[in-house]
């Protein structure tokens, strides 16, 4: 019971400890799960985090799941995962609170409106990051095209783009492998 | 039953966002769409604030839409949701790690995944766009292409944009503050000072 606490507020304390999550978290996780308590090697950290990025859903999630894991098992990843999403669960809560009640005042729409612009750009260096990273040929360069095309001019579910994105690269890896043999 | 549907979209989005960051940002304009719990431009916001606080973006608006949509248990609800699959998911490859990442199968379908993430994220960042710089309506009225874009804006993005890469190292919260009081002074929300 008290290791399965000790996990709970390690991650609560990584959760909190991190702005913006995903890259951001990686040293703070090193620090705590591997330095301090070693209750994973370094190279089961990278292995869980390398996988954490290109499995569903959030990367620290599912970072912290597979620590919680390896620790008290599968108690262990819930209490974990509990964690680490525990203090935007309470931050958030209060400030969006907060903003609801002020939301109305002319300050507070003038300011938003600047931030929204602000949002425009954040977004756009995301993009312009992942890019590099996601589009490395011409095949993947088409998926990107029609789906940033398919997802703005329809209406479509971007579980649909997903999916076939997904068909569509198996089809081409294991098409392109067999063709270099 | 608004909890309900909460938990189901949210679980949806945990389960077909791949990545980091914004991942899951697509999704949460397809909610909007088909909800109507919450605007576009309520989005945008939450976009801005979900940065600028500690805890990881994706579960921060998720913690943030659910609390909009249906106040604290809203919250829970919608952060739970989000994180069930990939508590299912890790539980169920943690057994064969090694295999799981090694396997062709995978590689190709992720392979596939990445630039389709990519592509959603550009055409959730499109929308804010068209929020935030582009006044359709404006334009509608007078006809004139001059009203189209919101030039102010513009000039705002580019400012920050050249910002961003010559500060690379700041956090976002600094810009979104200092985009803030940029708003704040030349009162960007159309109303007169």
């Amino acid at each position: 019971m008290r290791e399965l606490l000790d996990l709970f507020w390690t991650f609560a304390r990584i959760g909190g400890l991190t702005f913006g999550g995903g890259y951001a978290m990686l040293p703070i996780l090193q620090r705590e799960v591997v330095e301090k308590r070693q209750w994973v090697s370094d190279e089961e950290l990278m292995d869980y985090y390398a996988i954490g990025q290109c499995t569903p859903g959030i990367i620290a999630v599912n970072t912290a799941t597979f620590v919680g894991q390896k620790t008290r098992g599968i108690i262990g990843g819930i209490m974990a995962t509990l964690g680490v999403v525990f203090p935007s669960l309470v931050i958030i809560t209060v400030i969006a609170a907060f903003i609801q009640n002020f939301a109305d005042l002319e300050i507070v729409k003038n300011a938003f409106a600047g931030i929204r612009i602000c949002v425009c750009v954040l977004i756009l260096n995301a993009v312009i990051k992942l890019l590099k990273s996601s589009v490395v040929d011409k095949a993947t360069l088409v998926i990107y095209a029609a789906v940033a095309v398919g997802s703005i001019l329809t209406s479509v579910s971007p579980i649909i783009f997903v999916l076939l994105a997904g068909i569509a690269g198996v089809l081409l890896q294991n098409w392109k492998g067999g063709a270099t043999k | 039953m608004t909890y309900l549907r909460l938990f189901y979209e949210f679980f949806k989005a945990g389960l077909f966002s791949i990545g980091g960051g914004l991942a899951t940002l697509p999704f949460l304009y397809n909610i909007s769409d088909t909800t109507g719990w919450f605007t576009h431009g309520q989005l945008a916001d939450m976009v801005a604030i979900s940065e600028s606080t500690p805890g990881p973006i994706g579960v921060n608006m998720a913690t943030y839409v659910g609390f909009t949509t249906g106040g604290i248990p809203g919250a829970v609800i919608a952060t739970i949701g989000l994180i069930t699959p990939s508590i299912i998911v890790i539980l169920v490859i943690a057994g064969f790690l090694k295999a799981f990442r090694d396997n062709k199968y995978v590689k190709g379908a992720f392979y596939g995944l990445r630039p389709a993430s990519t592509g959603l994220i550009t055409a959730a960042g499109f929308s804010v766009v068209m929020i935030s710089l582009v006044q359709l309506d404006a334009f509608r009225a007078s006809g004139s292409i001059l009203d189209l874009f919101n030039w102010r804006g513009l000039l705002l993005a580019a400012v920050i944009f050249l910002l961003t890469r010559v500060f690379k190292k700041l956090h976002p919260a600094v810009f979104i503050g200092a985009s803030a009081v940029a708003g704040i002074l030349f009162g960007f929300a159309g109303v007169s000072i």
